[in-house]
């Protein structure tokens, strides 16, 4: 009983934090928005008892990712203290038609299946612990190699390169700011 | 209740995601979307590890986190190489491989 409370709070939760991700202006306000979400969802890995997914996800989400989505809002800014660039109003019907419909297709394919209903037992930090280390260690250190190369790769990409260092420019850097010509080609 | 609830959530989710991805103009603001969606298709995972009776599902939706997060990372460098190409990142003005 209190479990189900539990959900119907965090859900609600969820679900208007994640409405405002896609709705505000603001974009800092969007990253913000983003870390309820992600915090919504480590309560429900709660509520499913994945203790170690939880504490995952608030590590690596919550303080991983959203700080990295704050610096990226925060470094392509136009102008200092302007931050509503976020300008959700652009395509609005079509991408509500869209996502009604996506929510339409899977809520009628969640309604058509036959679901399980088995629970596992208590907390399994140690079972995912050996099944990481044996049935999917290979999985496991291609992943740390994947990281690895995520993030060298990402400093190769995002390196501010010196003027004397023209060689690697490939040509002219290109014009910036074009105005958007309303209904040119598409 | 139980496992459905968990599953009409995360389409709820995945959908705003959808939504998101569609309407925002900013290159942060589609991958703020992507996230979203990425987060609803990892609590799927951890439901269904839970009303399975198994953990597959669990060591699934840890990889799922853990390639979400070098996602973020490869494209946030490639929306900081769009800025200091360009000096916006409204993806919509980005089209010079069109012309």
């Amino acid at each position: 009983m209190l479990e189900q409370v539990a959900f119907f709070v965090v859900a609600v939760v969820m679900l208007l934090a994640a409405f405002r991700v896609v709705t505000a202006t603001n974009l800092v306000h969007t990253v913000l928005w983003l870390g309820v979400t992600l915090g919504g969802t480590a309560v429900a890995f709660i509520l499913l008892e994945a203790h170690f997914l939880a504490a995952i996800q608030i590590i690596l989400y919550t303080g991983g990712v959203l700080t990295l989505m704050l610096f990226g809002v925060m470094l392509t800014q136009r102008q200092q203290g302007v931050t509503t660039v976020g300008n959700p109003s652009h395509h609005l019907p079509a991408g509500f038609v869209l996502a009604a419909a996506v929510f339409a297709m899977l809520a009628g394919a969640i309604f058509r299946t036959p679901l399980p209903n088995a629970v596992a037992q208590g907390s399994n930090t140690r079972a995912l612990g050996v099944a990481f280390l044996t049935e999917h260690v290979l999985a496991f250190e291609a992943l740390s190699l994947l990281l690895l190369g995520a993030v060298l790769g990402a400093i190769v990409i995002a390196r501010r390169r010196d003027a004397g260092d023209e060689s690697e420019i490939a040509g002219p850097a290109i014009p910036a700011r074009r105005k958007l010509e309303i209904g040119g080609s598409r | 209740m139980g496992l459905i609830g968990y599953l009409l959530l995360a389409a709820g989710l995945f959908s705003l995601g959808v939504f998101g991805l569609v309407t925002r103009k900013n290159a942060v603001g589609v991958m703020v979307a992507v996230e979203l969606m990425a987060n609803a298709v990892n609590l799927n995972l951890v439901a269904f590890s839970r009303f399975h009776g198994g953990n597959t599902g669990q060591v699934f939706a840890l990889f799922s986190i853990a390639i979400t997060v070098a996602e973020v990372v490869v494209g946030l460098a490639l929306v900081i190489l769009l800025f200091r190409a360009r000096g916006d990142v409204t993806l919509d003005l980005a089209s010079e491989l069109k012309e």
